[in-house]
């Protein structure tokens, strides 16, 4: 493990932005040249908020495989929540502009679909936390930093009730995804202290 | 009692439009370079341009959880589907209640070519050219009993052929109804073929619903029951989710869906920038079936 935390080590950040980057450009263009299907709006959409979904487990599980496999990805982890809220304005842009399109009804889903509402919610408290994903506010907001961002755990489950709740019927995937999200969010609580009971 | 309803489209209209669509296509790209979103569709926002979508577009965008809930996933798994030989239970309140040979059916029935618009509940649309009969002559073959009052309908369930019915989407088999004056209205026909073609199993072969005015997922595919009874039938939706899906589920666009609004609509084929066009109350077939529902209140029956 620890010559893999050494290889780890050697690859820089830029790699992981540019690596989670390059879908968003390839979904577009295959959405405009008929790539997605035969309604490629709806599966922008939907490609763009599952990679979203898919970072945020990606950075919840960062924790747990320091402690449990040993494994050090915590360098990757700003750049995975950073990525993971460009997906998710994405994701709002195509529902707003390409979906949508209609400004009252844009309001109106807000306010009357309650998972419209989740997934609004869920961008709305990432923003602060992409705005303090930086070495500055690190430092600046010290102990609250982390408090702050605890924040992402809210965000990760709103996202997922987001995608079952908008599911028709009842489907295996976005359980899935709550799941995994509930599972990681578990192994984060730390077992009780031995030492009190030695 | 076939031909009953007569379409204002000529023939000439129900033409694959391959390199139109590939044109539009590319205008759509272009429009997307010049930063016009929102232009490349805009021809299909007209009145009256019941332009049938192409065949690709009408079969790899489909609705058959029997497959899998993605869109394209009857497209790619419902060649498992055995389609011969095939037989229609038909019984309750019937004269002539039997087990129908697909071939028996056929041999008796008039086929003639209906272009119709498709609404999906989830707020697309698409315009296709079925091939089928009339309901109604499949029923009178069988001879409505009087006190028949609705038709339920029953989807196959093959879970060796069917690879998402091992998850509980819905309560598999697939059921449907209509009232039986709906059900013998002229425009409600089993579609047994699209562009002349036998129907494809990822749009319901060898036999489907097809109810022009209603949500698409009363449009119930690869039948093989149907009952007459006095009673009104379950139907899938309405078991899985009561409050969002009616009996009726007419389209409406002043009622809408819980989770979204039924007013507009997307229809496919438009890519990328395709606008979004008011939905017609009864799918735009309001002259032909309003009547049906004269003195109901369509807001508490949705």
């Amino acid at each position: 493990m620890d010559r893999f935390n050494t290889l780890v080590r050697r690859i820089p950040t830029a790699a992981i932005y540019i690596l989670c980057a390059v879908p968003a450009p390839w979904l577009f263009y295959l959405g405009v040249t008929g790539g997605l299907g035969a309604e490629p709006i709806k599966a922008l959409e939907r490609e763009l908020g599952e990679i979203a979904l898919q970072l945020v487990v990606a950075g919840l599980a960062i924790t747990p495989l320091r402690r449990y496999v040993g494994l050090n990805l915590l360098k990757f982890r700003r750049a995975l929540g950073l990525m993971a809220f460009a997906y998710v304005a994405l994701h709002l842009a195509v529902w707003l502009i390409l979906d949508v399109q209609i400004v009252a009804q844009i309001w109106a889903d807000i306010i009357k679909r309650p998972y419209v509402t989740i997934g609004m919610v869920a961008f709305l408290l990432m923003i602060p936390l992409a705005a303090t994903s930086n070495n500055y506010s690190v430092r600046k907001l010290g102990r609250k930093w982390r408090q702050l961002h605890k924040l992402t755990y809210v965000v990760a489950i709103l996202g997922a009730i987001h995608f079952i709740w908008l599911s028709k019927g009842f489907q295996l995937e976005p359980l899935i995804y709550l799941s995994v999200i509930l599972g990681l969010l578990m192994l984060r609580i730390r077992p009780q202290r031995r030492k009190q009971a030695a | 009692m076939a031909y009953r309803w007569k379409n204002d489209l000529t023939e000439a209209a129900v033409t694959p439009k391959h390199i139109y669509m590939n044109r539009r296509q590319w205008i759509a790209g272009a429009a997307a370079g010049l930063g016009l979103a929102g232009v490349g569709g805009a021809a299909r926002a007209q009145e009256n341009d019941l332009e049938p979508n192409d065949w690709d577009d009408i079969t790899s965008y489909n609705n058959y959880y029997e497959f899998g809930t993605g869109k394209d996933d009857p497209a790619r798994y419902a060649d498992r589907l055995t389609i011969q030989p095939w037989t229609v239970k038909i019984d309750g309140m019937v004269d002539r209640p039997a087990d129908y040979a697909f071939e028996d059916i056929m041999a008796k029935m008039t086929i003639e070519e209906r272009l119709y618009r498709f609404r999906c509940v989830e707020a697309w649309s698409m315009v296709v050219p079925w091939n089928g009969f009339e309901l109604a002559d499949l029923l009178n073959m069988a001879g409505v009993q009087s006190g028949a009052k609705y038709v339920a309908f029953e989807t196959v369930l093959r879970p060796d052929e069917m690879s998402g019915v091992q998850f509980p989407v819905l309560d598999w088999p697939y059921v449907e109804g209509l009232r039986l004056d709906e059900a013998m209205h002229p425009l409600t026909i089993m579609a047994t073929g699209i562009y002349g073609r036998d129907m494809p199993n990822q749009n319901g072969a060898p036999l489907r619903l097809v109810v022009p005015w209603k949500y698409g997922f009363k449009s119930i595919k690869s039948i093989v029951r149907i009952t007459l009874t006095d009673k009104e039938p379950a139907t899938s939706w309405n078991k899985a989710n009561p409050r969002e899906y009616g009996f009726y589920s007419n389209v409406n666009p002043t009622v809408d869906h819980p989770r979204w609004s039924q007013a507009t609509e997307r229809q496919i084929g438009g890519g990328l920038f395709a606008p979004r066009i008011p939905t017609k109350m009864f799918n735009g077939y309001e002259a032909e079936v309003a009547s049906l529902y004269d003195g109901m209140d369509l807001t508490k029956n949705f």
